[in-house]
């Protein structure tokens, strides 16, 4: 004993700190558990919670616009949205140089469809705008080559741009190109820029590293045998405009100095059209208002404006704003997808309950046969279930045929059973049964008959014995099947998109649509997210009053 | 991924490419996406069977074209395109074209001339929408009615106004669940000039006017989403009038015998046709370019109207429509092109609806949903 109390800490059989020992195993128990579940985790991880996370991304993701117009967006910090002041040049100046990029990587069509979404009409002026950006460089290309020859000449200006200590603006420019083309841009161009022209020419060199980057990366071909885009005669005719860049021509003396100084001697001959006159002739809705509002309110990396929009709201100029009337829907839609998921369980409830009952208490041959009869539908396809209702629920179908016939009802006024909310419970409530009769069988089966025999014995009516003995046994079960059924309905799609006509759509049928057929996917995953949170919410409402303990599936 | 697959393939290309490609460099099989049922039918009889024959191609076909958008940007964003050779309606082909998913086709270089030699872009003319779109055919939405439910005394709706006319056509109507076409009619019979349509549209006013107008008639309209929906409704007697693709009607009335009428007055043209997705591999793509080559030339075209009462996209092919494979009819009269047919048309103006789809759509859903 006392050996034991003089070394120390306990010591396990190896020599080892009983504790330290312990630990260890219980670590390495820890470790062949979770490599016996790694599988599913990795599947799970991989199938299950990554795409969601990236689906549920999106809804705030928003760096289209300023990895499209990147000098654009830049340029716009200082203009002041709300007074609608006159742009500055440099805008447009910088929109040129942006949007001459992406129109060559085809990239610029889709910021026109994000920004359409905000703003009407933005997709056709990127379109059409993009098309002809090469006759806003032209008048540049024109009076440069005019002023001196060797500017027609690729391999001229590749002499004038090269050289050494501009390459933290190629790289910069690289960094960009990458963004925009969601790809890397990495790999040897065969140029480097003059840190010096870059100095004394800003805006050309940046559009002439982006031509060279782009020449040799995507189209492959030798940057110093090509000639330059539209935008670069542009840029220089930029630079040009700069007084101060005109006077240190004059001090300049490297390649291409001559030329420089020759386009300088003839500045008079340049075209003195500004860029947002270029950029209105081409489209007058380049100088509305509200398309440079829009670029500017959308252009940080993220946005709540999708959620914004699946509350009806959208993202003004002073904040968020409710939508005009005419567009309101969204919150419409998801109460009227809670209501009627909530009908459509206590029907299922009230339905399913019975038959659940009768399951349970008959002789297991009858029994079976019943509850073949249960999952029969489980194993037909979702929507041949959802069309035979059609059959039956239409105005010139079986159940009106049958109310006709039986004199119940008048030819002339047949009853409208689908295209609207009626259609959607019924189907829906048939199709989501077995949901709720499966979990309240299983916990019925689990109820003693005795109880009730019991119950009676002791004096109790009928009535009484069910409600005061059985009905709180059963509970659990309705507890689960309601939870169930309540969770399919709300994000269901397929049978109201069938038989829900204009008032029995749900939110996920808006939700699909804007998936499959408008390409919204932010605001899609803006709205998932919110039913997503809101079906979490009830759960947890569920577990605070109910107790998610008290929730049965089985015995 | 996608430009660095680009660049691969360019490469590949450039070192395969000697002059012309060869056979030997094309896949041996390819997947052709379309609309199932009828239509597809008539590509496999008109296209796919010979062009199998020829070259001895195993094509599998996908009846996906109604989400293609969405299932080829997912794709994209995936880095694996499984389809090679897709049938869209040209909105979408402009909506794949602006998100770069559909490869640019230059016509007079990879699409066959006319027999007379006059080249691929005069021969499909103002059909080619977009940079993108290989014109196919032209359909056209338009009405079908039942003719044994037209009321007694009152003759036949030959008008687009007689949808909008409760009193002398009691009865329902089914109209297609969105915007499109739907609020151009409903502005033209509510006294808009039909040159104004688009400029009176495109007002937050004429956005009233036309859902207004489609508010006298609301109560008394089931709303499609299927092209299927409208023939079905009318062969259950479930709505009077109602508009769908033209061919759908030409097969309830000639080939299933339903009373059915058509009422072309109005009929809005649409286009259908083919697009290349982007990011193939060089022996894909040069197999989905000779496709398309094949697919699209004049009489390759005219033979699709054997099969299904869809108008060829060329001109050189209207005058060799013949007559239908089985039943023997004259075609010419079915086609929503021919003159007596094509008296009042509209064509679908895809410029205005890439602007204001979204817009209107939101707006004509509220409207729905009141």
């Amino acid at each position: 004993m006392t050996d034991t109390t003089n070394s120390g800490p306990m010591l396990a059989a190896d020599g080892r700190p009983l504790k330290q020992s312990l630990a260890r195993a219980l670590r390495r128990q820890k470790i062949r558990a979770l490599m016996l579940i790694a599988p599913l985790l990795i599947f799970i991880m991989l199938t299950f919670i990554i795409p969601i996370g990236n689906m549920l991304f999106r809804s705030v993701e928003n760096d289209i616009v300023g990895n499209t117009l990147p000098g654009t967006v830049e340029a716009l910090e200082d203009w002041d949205a709300q007074s609608a002041e006159t742009l500055d040049d440099v805008v447009f100046q910088n929109l040129f140089i942006d949007l001459f990029k992406a129109a060559e990587a085809k990239e610029h069509t889709k910021l026109g469809t994000r920004l359409n979404y905000e703003q009407t009409g933005i997709s056709s002026l990127f379109r059409t705008t993009g098309r002809n950006l090469d006759d806003i460089g032209e008048p540049y290309q024109d009076w440069l080559e005019d002023t001196d020859e060797r500017f027609k000449d690729g391999a001229f200006w590749y002499e004038m741009m090269s050289g050494s200590g501009g390459e933290a603006i190629l790289e910069e420019r690289r960094d960009l190109w990458a963004a925009l083309v969601g790809e890397g841009m990495a790999g040897d161009i065969g140029f480097t820029l003059s840190g010096e022209v870059a100095e004394l020419l800003p805006w050309t060199a940046k559009a002439y590293s982006d031509w060279a980057i782009y020449t040799a990366i995507a189209d492959e071909d030798v940057v110093a045998e090509e000639d330059p885009w539209e935008a670069v005669y542009g840029a220089l005719g930029i630079d040009l405009r700069n007084a101060d860049t005109v006077a240190a021509i004059a001090g300049y003396s490297g390649p291409g100095a001559d030329a420089l100084r020759a386009a300088v001697a003839n500045i008079g001959a340049m075209p003195t059209t500004t860029f947002r006159d270029a950029f209105a002739a081409e489209d007058e809705d380049w100088l509305k208002t509200e398309n440079w509002q829009t670029i500017k309110i959308y252009s940080p990396n993220y946005t709540m404006g999708y959620f914004l929009n699946s509350i009806d709201m959208e993202k003004g100029l002073d904040g968020a704003q409710a939508r005009p009337e005419n567009q309101q829907i969204y919150v419409k839609l998801f109460l009227r997808t809670l209501k009627m998921s909530v009908i459509i369980t206590l029907s299922c409830i009230l339905l399913g309950y019975p038959v659940a009952w009768i399951l349970a208490n008959l002789p297991a041959r009858s029994a079976n046969v019943l509850m073949i009869l249960v999952l029969l539908p489980f194993w037909t396809s979702l929507l041949v279930r959802t069309s035979a209702w059609k059959v039956l629920l239409q105005q010139q179908g079986v159940i009106n045929d049958l109310l006709v016939w039986l004199g119940f009802v008048d030819d002339a006024n047949r009853l409208i059973l689908m295209n609207n909310s009626t259609g959607t419970i019924i189907a829906m409530t048939h199709i989501l049964l077995p949901f709720m009769i499966l979990p309240l069988y299983s916990v019925m089966k689990t109820i003693p008959p005795s109880y009730l025999r019991a119950a009676k014995s002791l004096g109790a009516t009928n009535w009484t014995a069910f409600w005061r003995v059985y009905f709180p046994q059963s509970v659990p079960g309705i507890g689960a099947g309601s939870i169930l059924v309540f969770i399919l309905a709300i994000g269901y799609y397929i049978t109201p998109e069938i038989v829900g006509g204009t008032d029995g759509v749900f939110i996920s049928n808006r939700i699909a649509y804007h998936i499959s057929s408008s390409l919204n996917w932010g605001l899609a995953a803006a709205l998932g997210t919110i039913l997503l949170s809101v079906v979490l919410i009830l759960y947890w409402l569920y577990d605070k009053i109910v107790g998610i303990d008290n929730v049965k599936l089985g015995g | 991924m996608k430009l660095t697959k680009t660049l691969l393939a360019s490469t590949a290309l450039t070192v395969a490419a000697g002059g012309a490609i060869a056979e030997g460099h094309m896949a041996g099989d390819m997947t052709l996406v379309s609309w199932g049922g009828a239509y597809q039918q008539s590509q496999i009889n008109a296209y796919a069977t010979p062009y199998s024959e020829n070259t001895g191609v195993t094509i599998t076909w996908d009846e996906s074209s109604a989400e293609a958008v969405a299932k080829l940007r997912a794709m994209n964003e995936a880095g694996n395109i499984t389809w090679d050779v897709v049938d869209v309606v040209a909105a979408d082909a402009l909506r794949l074209c602006d998100e770069g998913l559909a490869m640019e086709i230059d016509p007079d270089e990879q699409l066959a001339p006319a027999p007379d030699g006059t080249s691929a872009e005069d021969d499909f003319g103002d059909l080619l929408v977009g940079d993108c779109f290989i014109p196919q055919i032209v359909y056209s939405t338009t009405f079908g009615y039942r003719t044994d439910m037209v009321p007694e005394g009152v003759e036949a709706p030959n008008d687009i106004c007689d949808v909008f006319d409760l009193e002398t056509y009691p009865g329902m109507r089914s109209l297609e669940k969105r915007p499109i076409n739907n609020v151009e009619w409903a502005l033209l019979c509510d006294g808009v000039a039909k040159e104004d349509v688009y400029d009176v549209l495109a007002t937050e006013e004429g956005q009233e006017q036309a859902l207004a107008k489609l508010d006298t008639i609301k109560d008394s309209v089931i709303w499609w989403s299927a092209g299927a929906d409208t023939p079905q409704l009318l062969a259950d007697g479930e709505v009077f009038i109602g508009s769908t693709y033209n061919g759908r009607l030409f097969s309830a009335i000639v080939e299933q015998n339903q009373p059915i009428g058509m009422m072309w007055d109005a009929q809005v043209f649409d286009l259908d046709g083919w697009i290349i997705p982007t990011g193939l591999s060089p022996e894909r793509e040069a197999r989905a370019l000779d496709f398309v080559y094949f697919a699209t030339d004049t009489q390759r075209l005219a033979d699709q109207a054997k099969y299904i009462s869809y108008g060829p996209a060329r001109l050189s092919s209207a005058p060799l429509v013949g007559q239908h494979e089985t039943l023997g009819i004259d075609m010419a009269p079915h086609m929503p092109t021919d003159p007596e047919n094509a008296k009042n048309t509209f064509l679908y103006n895809y410029e205005f609806w890439a602007d204001y789809r979204d817009d209107i759509d939101a707006k004509f859903q509220a409207w729905l949903a009141q």
